[in-house]
């Protein structure tokens, strides 16, 4: 990081299902570690990376850890900008009700409960991934 | 001879299931397990697919695999039977032998 502290855009990409691959929580994992960090971060959702944040994800049965919880704090590490693709969500038969809420505390609004999580097209995605700095793809 | 099939990616990332299904033979079974599970919900754009072939093989789906997942058992694919591991050791044990398509 520059002296000056220059804030960069970065967007984390994640394209992968949960449990079956590492990728998901590796993901989660960069980008708790990087918000220590002050960065302009931004997830966006893409192709199976949807089913990472299905509601009731329930891992007793496969022996693995729930990390789907971990989603839900992203907003107090200030990540507030979360994006789904809405043509991966239709290919699956999914809709945002299929979701966990995501949301953050806005303190410059009374620290009013805001969404963090939004539907975006893939016109809208693309424009957004051609203005960050870095972009991780997961 | 009876084939089980084993399926462990998600069709819309990788074409293992694809062409499990249009390698196996009638009567064959075929399981869905770790990220294929989501294979077996229907509307989605596979659905068609899957339902065509669970009329010639038998086509079951891990339920644990599910659970992680947060996939729901009520929007199943009709004809798709949601099994645990115990039936899955059975199934193993009741076909001539295993193919896994990684």
């Amino acid at each position: 990081m520059s002296e000056e502290g220059t804030i960069k855009k970065l967007m984390y990409v994640n394209r992968k299902a949960p449990y079956g691959t590492i990728y998901a929580l590796e993901s989660l994992e960069v980008v708790l570690i990087g918000a220590a960090f002050d960065q302009q971060v931004s997830l966006a959702f893409v192709d199976d990376g949807v089913y990472q944040l299905a509601r009731n994800q329930s891992t007793d049965g496969i022996g693995m850890k729930n990390f789907s919880p971990t989603y839900a704090a992203l907003g107090d590490y200030d990540v507030r900008h979360i994006y789904v693709e809405r043509e991966s969500l239709e290919t699956r038969g999914l809709t945002v009700e299929d979701l966990m809420p995501l949301t953050y505390e806005d303190e410059d609004d009374d620290w009013a409960e805001k969404d963090s999580l939004r539907v975006v097209d893939s016109r809208e995605l693309a424009a957004l991934m051609s203005e960050q700095d870095v972009v991780l793809s997961f | 001879m009876s084939l089980l099939h084993t399926v462990n990616k998600s069709p819309f990332e990788r074409n293992g299931l694809q062409s499990c299904l249009r390698l196996a033979e009638d009567g064959h079974a075929v399981l869905l397990i770790e990220d294929a599970v989501v294979a077996a919900l229907d509307g989605t754009e596979h659905a068609e697919t899957i339902k065509n072939s669970a009329e010639r093989l038998s086509v079951y789906v891990l339920g644990p695999d599910l659970d992680a997942r947060g996939l729901p058992k009520d929007r199943i694919i009709d004809g798709i039977e949601v099994v645990d591991y115990d039936r899955f050791v059975a199934l193993a044990c009741e076909h001539d032998s295993i193919q896994s398509w990684l």
